[in-house]
């Protein structure tokens, strides 16, 4: 790509990460949320791949380190649905930290951590699809 | 009732997509206007005249708001499309790779 | 308010229409994408902000997508006349027939069906069922977050986020076992 790709690449892709942490952060208190929180992330991990080549991660069309991210962030999901089966009303999927006042950043129980969840395993699922169908090597079978 | 209308043609367009196409990209690309149009529909459902988003706000008082519902449940709709299409994609990858073409018709060497 | 709706609506099977009738493929893949930024202006006039912002980043990465799969593999569409023209007469007939047939039938059962339906729809903008009021009157005393998409999807729903989260991890699973054969032993 050419210089002036790569130097706006450069300024942009912090701007984005930080813009995608903050819609999953404040997700119960304005639009966003868990999904297009990761969507966003995943955008700026893409941004950066396809202006600088495929080894700038250094990977070449392998991705178990995405992978790893997934599967950690799905076991933290079940994790904390299952932690509602054993305090207060023991149902599962039970909201069990306290909700304070509404419209202030801690608040709202469980829904702050389902969201960052949520969103690590969006971000991780969409880049590994990125990888695997754009930078994709021919195998020998 | 005119819009629900033009929603309903543009699931006949992605259906002709479906049926009478032989490229497989082109089948794809009609799945992915079919579903599109099935979120418009839900959409539009679920809206109530001279409501607001549905978000509390500070300030403002209670006022009538559009239903909740169908957004929560079209939220996880779109990811889900998403998926599939690539899903698709990888198929039609390796039937490129095999058969050299995208069409439908050639590709009948099933072997036993 | 219609009106606007409506135009935006007819733009959207205009490039409908227009990309499965391409000659080139990379034409039609980028035609899909009108359909698809169409559909976040529809969601911003419906006032669904969530959507809107979930739509527009999912289909940016559906085009990269496909465009990668298009250019690295054949990009012309495919010659159709010059097979017909090889086979027999028979041959012709009855395949081109049956393909009209079938689209023609499937639209008349559709449209005759959407007919009988379309009296119990309530018209466009009078919307009232119980458990929309339940959940907007109740949402905020028992989940505590301001927006409530957010508390319907996390807290009342949350069986659906769970089925979600699996199906996008058996996807991605999926793909990687497609593109991966791992030699034969």
């Amino acid at each position: 790509m050419t210089i002036i790709v790569k130097t706006v690449t450069k300024i942009i892709v912090g701007v984005t990460f930080l813009y995608g942490i903050y819609i999953i952060s404040h997700g119960h208190l304005t639009p966003g949320g868990g999904f297009a929180g990761g969507a966003i992330i995943a955008g700026a991990f893409i941004l950066l791949v396809l202006a600088f080549g495929s080894d700038v991660l250094k990977l070449k069309a392998r991705e178990e380190g995405s992978s790893t991210f997934e599967s950690l962030a799905i076991l933290g999901f079940l994790l904390l649905s299952i932690i509602g089966l054993f305090i207060g009303a023991k149902v599962f999927f039970y909201n069990y930290l306290p909700k304070g006042t509404v419209g202030e950043l801690i608040s709202a129980g469980v829904i702050p951590l389902y969201n960052i969840v949520v969103g690590i395993e969006v971000a991780a699922a969409l880049i590994t699809i990125f990888l695997a169908l754009v930078i994709y090597k021919e195998e020998e079978s | 009732m005119l819009v629900y209308l033009l929603c309903f043609a543009l699931f006949l367009t992605g259906l002709y997509g479906v049926l009478a196409q032989r490229n497989i990209i082109k089948i794809v690309i009609g799945l992915s206007i079919m579903e599109f149009s099935l979120f418009l529909f839900m959409v539009l459902i679920g809206y109530v005249r001279l409501g607001d988003a549905p978000i509390l706000v500070n300030g403002k008082e209670q006022t009538v708001f559009v239903d909740p519902l169908p957004q929560a449940m079209i939220l996880t709709a779109i990811v889900i499309g998403l998926a599939t299409n690539a899903m698709l994609l990888a198929i039609a990858i390796r039937i490129f790779r095999k058969y050299g073409t995208f069409d439908v018709r050639k590709i009948n060497h099933l072997k036993g | 308010m219609e009106t606007t709706l409506s135009i935006i609506i007819g733009f959207m099977i205009i490039g409908g229409l227009f990309a499965l009738n391409a000659k080139d493929l990379l034409s039609a893949v980028i035609s899909c994408g009108v359909v698809g930024y169409g559909l976040v202006i529809c969601f911003l006039l419906l006032k669904a902000p969530d959507l809107a912002i979930v739509q527009i980043v999912v289909e940016t990465v559906t085009l990269i997508i496909m465009i990668a799969v298009v250019l690295n593999s054949s990009r012309e569409e495919l010659k159709e006349k010059i097979s017909l023209k090889l086979e027999g007469i028979s041959y012709i007939n009855t395949r081109y027939a049956a393909n009209i047939a079938v689209v023609v039938v499937f639209t008349l059962l559709l449209l005759f069906f959407f007919g009988e339906s379309i009296d119990i729809l309530t018209p466009f903008g009078e919307h009232t069922t119980r458990m929309s009021t339940a959940y907007i009157e109740n949402a905020a005393n028992q989940t505590g977050s301001a927006n409530l998409v957010t508390g319907v999807v996390f807290d009342f729903r949350g069986y659906d986020t769970l089925g979600e989260v699996t199906i996008l991890f058996t996807a991605v699973i999926g793909i990687l076992t497609i593109l991966r054969i791992k030699g034969r032993k």
